[in-house]
């Protein structure tokens, strides 16, 4: 409401000058006001904003929220006459667009003690138009209380998750619409291979409750208890156990740790303010606010973990994930989308014809455990191939006639409409054969 | 703004005279005025985004190819068929819910009338995530109501899942708008009518279904027609309950998916704002070729009606029950708002203060910015709401019918599409002092204005039909200017349904989200959903983002009190 807007323009004006006549002494001429985009909660910014700010007197740090779409598109609308300095988020595939759209400036920071991986992830981009400062992993997070109330074992990795006991408990992301989760499936399927990958992903999706629109809804129904399990980035779960919920969480072997990120803006009004802060968040100080309760990040320096408290997960003593798996960055760009409009069609569209089919086959599993059947589990064998059958290959998902539809630009290929109706109808069918043979099976079993 | 609707409005002789067919100085200012503003806020911003439906992805060039692609998608035309189904059955179990309340609470001697309306409006406000949390803890499959009932009865009753629930959700959340325009409507009927119904031997539900409710037609099908179209348009709802299968849903999901340009989403959007006006011209078929205005305004005639004392009883029971329904949400919230932590349990495992306290330290700003908006947008929705309907009603310049369509067209628009558009359209704008205009906050009034525009509108269309013009005239044969007619004539006798609009655009506007997450650009700036919004993408924000969603009802339930009281004098007055 107040028109402080022009003033502090001024001033960051006047830092922007100060800063290019000074030279050498950029340090000393931080101040004014940072404008950071960012998606992350109130929880977040505001310790990092108070220490920043206490640290750099005379400097202000204005957050605007947005989610990623909106913080995304902002930074791509206002390019002529922009005003923000930072792009601050988890998600990977946001800095991927800015940079490939040009809009973000390269920054090396001069930091110490911080690797050049993590894991099978590097922490910085190569060409440095992106900084990683907290590294995260992906796993699965469930509710005790439900899982009391509803007698169901603790699951510890992807595949329990395909178990009839699961059936309906489990709630998920599209990957479409979070980075995060994409970046799940796309290391199930590199930590599997194509084939085996999608056949654990559709395996658990066949069990699930609910697919949410924004990643936030995942951690939101697991600690309010409508659903029980939730597969998420590992600090929703410690800042809801830092908040009281009764949650616990668990990393499987097939995950990653990939780091999030931050990245100065093109045109920075206050570039002097823009490194400032991007050099604070990895200072030794700014890596400890990530421990705090309603934070609960992990740090990208391993130093920092000697002050965390007891049991805190620390990537960089292979406690996480697989010790030789590699994560191949080249292979998940160039099928980002299509990995994406697979599961959006494969499992988003159908899935209530995937519910049913994996609800028969549990059904007679159930069955068979307690009198087996060979005939009846040759029958499951089918059924579960026919869920696990896939439209295209991994070769074909990564070929300019596939991967060029979803560019967005005219290609040789079919538009995106119309292989994405091919794919809903692909499955459809299959799920609808699966559900038949699995019919067939509780005949044979008896 | 003002002063020349009003100027215009005064300008117009009765519409009773033969047609005339050039426009009087005064009309023809008001139409243009009113159009700039909707081409500039409205239709070149929006424009300027969903063009893209129809662009070639190689040459550039126009092609209708992804309309076909639209027609020609399975999941599409269900999405389609879901949002109509959807849409209609809201309007039915909408029209259960407001009828009772509105009936009893205008055409009786009822105690507590004012209370029964200012509460009938609250469920218009649910604060975005806030809402869907509090919803989810009383009504979800492991909601306090499921939970208790599988102790109980060992029964799980899915309020919450599929169509159904989608239809449960949008029908409690916005019967107010029956409630609002069709109350309006009833409070301008002259009591004659029905008293002269009574003489001649009708009564009870003969009497509401042959003599009041077709006087309240106007009143109805305001409120149901935004009902159907808000509810086809409607995305957050489907999303909070995950249905998917539905148009609204499927344009969102697509325009915001990072890094995608699929056009998909755009003809969806186009889809869904020609079907609004499509909907909208049907509705207002409903109307055409009868008169609704009556000369006595509802203050005429004896005394209200009373209740005989059985009927009473049930009339108070019946909408104690309806009212505990539909606020159910908002108790959830309030639980929320002082839970410490509440998780699969029927009630929070403790309670405290702390959420109130933390809000009012850090986010006071967004208080007082969410009244100023809010306020401003709703201002600025009844003076263009009012210059339309007059625009529309008491002239006869062509063109005007499209002035009330492309208004209403405002409904179909995701608001992430119209804060795309604003930026593309303002940001290379800047004010004297330097900025940019999209930086400016009264970026986000306007944005407000237009959006919540469509509410204003059919409330001011609904008073105005109402109106005999033949008082105008009265008024004009004994010798008054035409502008004093207007200021003490039409608006007077309009005061209900424009504080109806009012209410209506002011309370929607004041938890807004989309549209203001592109557009806020500091901190200070920010309204209250906004706030929200920060507050609530953390578990530890949870509860202090239930207090905010508290503080918004709260708010809004006193300016609704304000208003009606306001509305209440202005009609005593005026009878």
């Amino acid at each position: 409401m107040r028109f402080t807007q022009p003033v502090l323009g001024r001033r960051a004006l006047g830092a922007m000058a100060a800063a290019s006549v000074a030279g050498a002494a950029r340090a000393q001429a931080v101040s004014g006001k940072v404008t950071v985009v960012t998606s992350f909660s109130n929880d977040v910014t505001a310790p990092f904003k108070r220490a920043f700010e206490a640290a750099h007197p005379g400097t202000t740090l204005e957050v605007q929220s947005r989610n990623t779409t909106a913080g995304v598109r902002f930074v791509q609308e206002t390019r002529s006459n922009n005003a923000v300095d930072l792009f601050w988020a988890s998600a990977p595939d946001a800095f991927e667009v800015l940079k490939k759209a040009g809009l973000l400036e390269a920054y090396r920071p001069q930091s110490q003690g911080i690797p050049d991986t993590i894991g099978p992830y590097a922490v910085n981009d190569p060409e440095g138009f992106v900084t990683g400062f907290a590294a995260s992993g992906y796993g699965i997070m469930w509710n005790e209380r439900y899982m009391r109330a509803n007698r169901l074992p603790e699951p510890k990795e992807w595949a329990d998750l395909a178990k009839p006991a699961y059936h309906d408990h489990i709630i998920i992301t599209a990957p479409s619409r979070s980075g995060t989760t994409h970046l799940t499936v796309e290391t199930i399927l590199q930590g599997e291979g194509w084939e085996k990958g999608w056949a654990t992903i559709k395996g658990f999706s066949g069990n699930l409750r609910q697919i949410t629109e924004r990643s936030f809804g995942v951690p939101d129904a697991v600690n309010s208890g409508q659903v029980g399990i939730g597969i998420v980035i590992d600090f929703f779960a410690f800042s809801a156990q830092g908040a009281g919920f009764p949650v616990k969480f668990a990393y499987p072997s097939v995950t990653t740790v990939v780091p999030a990120n931050i990245a100065v803006v093109k045109n920075a009004p206050n570039l002097a303010g823009a490194k400032a802060f991007i050099d604070f968040l990895l200072s030794v100080q700014g890596q400890e606010i990530l421990l705090e309760p309603t934070i609960r990040r992990l740090p990208v320096n391993p130093a920092v973990y000697a002050k965390a408290p007891a049991g805190y997960p620390n990537p960089f003593n292979g406690t996480i994930g697989l010790p030789n798996f590699r994560f191949d960055l080249g292979v998940s760009e160039k099928r980002y989308a299509v990995v994406d409009a697979l599961y959006d069609q494969l499992v988003g569209t159908n899935l209530d014809g995937l519910k049913r089919a994996t609800k028969a086959i549990g059904d007679v599993e159930t069955r068979l455990a307690r009198r087996d059947n060979p005939q009846a589990r040759a029958l499951l064998e089918e059924a579960r191939a026919l869920i696990a059958a896939m439209p295209v290959t991994a070769e074909e998902a990564a070929s300019d006639a596939v991967a060029g539809s979803f560019s967005g630009r005219g290609g040789p290929g079919p538009r995106q409409a119309e292989l994405e109706q091919r794919w809903a109808g692909f499955a459809r069918d299959k799920y609808t054969a699966a559900a038949a043979k699995a019919a067939d099976a509780a005949k044979a079993a008896g | 703004m003002s002063l020349a609707t009003t100027e215009a409005t005064a300008a117009t002789p009765p519409a009773a005279r033969p047609r005339r067919w050039t426009a009087r100085p005064g009309e023809a200012v008001a139409f243009g005025l009113v159009a700039i503003f909707l081409l500039a806020f409205l239709v070149v911003p929006v424009l300027t985004v969903v063009t893209v439906a129809f662009q070639d992805r190689a040459t550039g060039g126009f092609t209708l190819a992804h309309v076909g692609d639209f027609l020609s998608n399975d999941l599409f035309m269900r999405s389609f068929w879901n949002s109509l189904y959807v849409s209609l059955m809201s309007v039915a179990v909408a029209s259960l819910i407001a009828l009772p309340l509105a009936y009893f609470t205008t055409r009786f001697e009822f105690r507590g009338a004012v209370l029964v309306q200012t509460l009938g409006v609250l469920p218009l406000i649910m604060p975005p995530f806030a809402g869907a949390v509090a919803m989810g803890l009383l009504f979800g499959r492991s909601g306090s109501v499921n939970l208790l009932l599988g102790d109980w009865l060992d029964i799980n009753i899915p309020f919450m899942e599929g169509l159904n629930g989608v239809i449960f959700v949008q029908s409690i959340h916005y019967f107010p708008f029956i409630l609002l325009n069709l109350s309006a409507s009833l409070r301008n009927i002259d009591r004659a009518m029905e008293e002269a119904a009574q003489n001649l031997g009708s009564h009870g539900f003969r009497l509401f279904r042959r003599i009041v409710l077709p006087l309240a037609m106007p009143g109805y099908v305001a409120g149901a027609s935004l009902v159907f179209i808000k509810v086809f348009d409607d995305l957050a709802t489907p999303l909070l309950l995950n249905v998917r299968e539905m148009l609204a849903p499927q344009a969102y999901l697509r325009i915001t998916s990072v890094g995608l340009e699929d056009p998909i989403g755009y003809v969806i959007s186009v889809v869904l704002i020609l079907f609004s006006v499509l909907s909208l011209w049907v509705s207002s078929l409903a109307l055409r070729g009868r008169d609704y205005a009556t000369v006595q305004r509802g203050g005429g005639g004896l005394a209200r009606r009373r209740l005989p004392r059985g009927q009473a009883v049930a009339a108070y029971a019946l909408i104690l029950l309806i009212l505990a329904l539909v606020l159910a949400p908002h108790l959830g919230l309030f639980l929320l708002s002082v839970a410490t932590v509440w998780s699969f349990a029927p009630l929070p495992d403790g309670y405290t203060l702390a959420h109130y306290a933390r809000v009012f330290a850090e986010s006071s700003q967004y208080i007082t910015n969410t009244l100023v908006y809010a306020g401003l947008a709703g201002l600025i929705d009844v003076i263009l709401g009012t210059a339309i309907a007059y625009l529309v009603l008491r002239t006869r310049m062509a063109g005007t019918r499209w002035l009330d369509y492309v208004a209403m067209s405002a409904l179909a628009v995701p608001g992430l599409v119209l804060g795309i558009g604003y930026l593309r359209t303002y940001f290379g704008v800047t004010l004297p002092n330097g900025t940019s205009l999209a930086a400016f906050w009264g970026i986000i009034v306007l944005a407000l204005a237009v959006r919540r525009l469509p509410y204003a509108l059919r409330a001011c269309t609904a008073a105005l039909q109402q109106i005999s013009s033949s008082l105008e005239e009265a008024a004009e044969n004994l010798g008054a200017r035409r502008l004093r007619v207007v200021r003490r004539i039409v608006l007077p006798l309009m005061a209900g349904g424009i504080a109806a609009g009012f209410v209506t655009s002011f309370a929607t506007a004041a938890v807004e989200l989309s549209a203001t997450l592109m557009l806020v650009q500091s901190n200070a700036d920010a309204p209250l959903a906004y706030g929200l919004y920060v507050f609530m993408q953390s578990p530890a924000g949870r509860g202090a983002g239930a207090a905010l969603g508290i503080i918004a009802v709260v708010i809004v339930g006193l300016s609704t009190l304000a208003s009606h009281l306001v509305a209440g004098r202005g009609g005593k007055e005026s009878a």
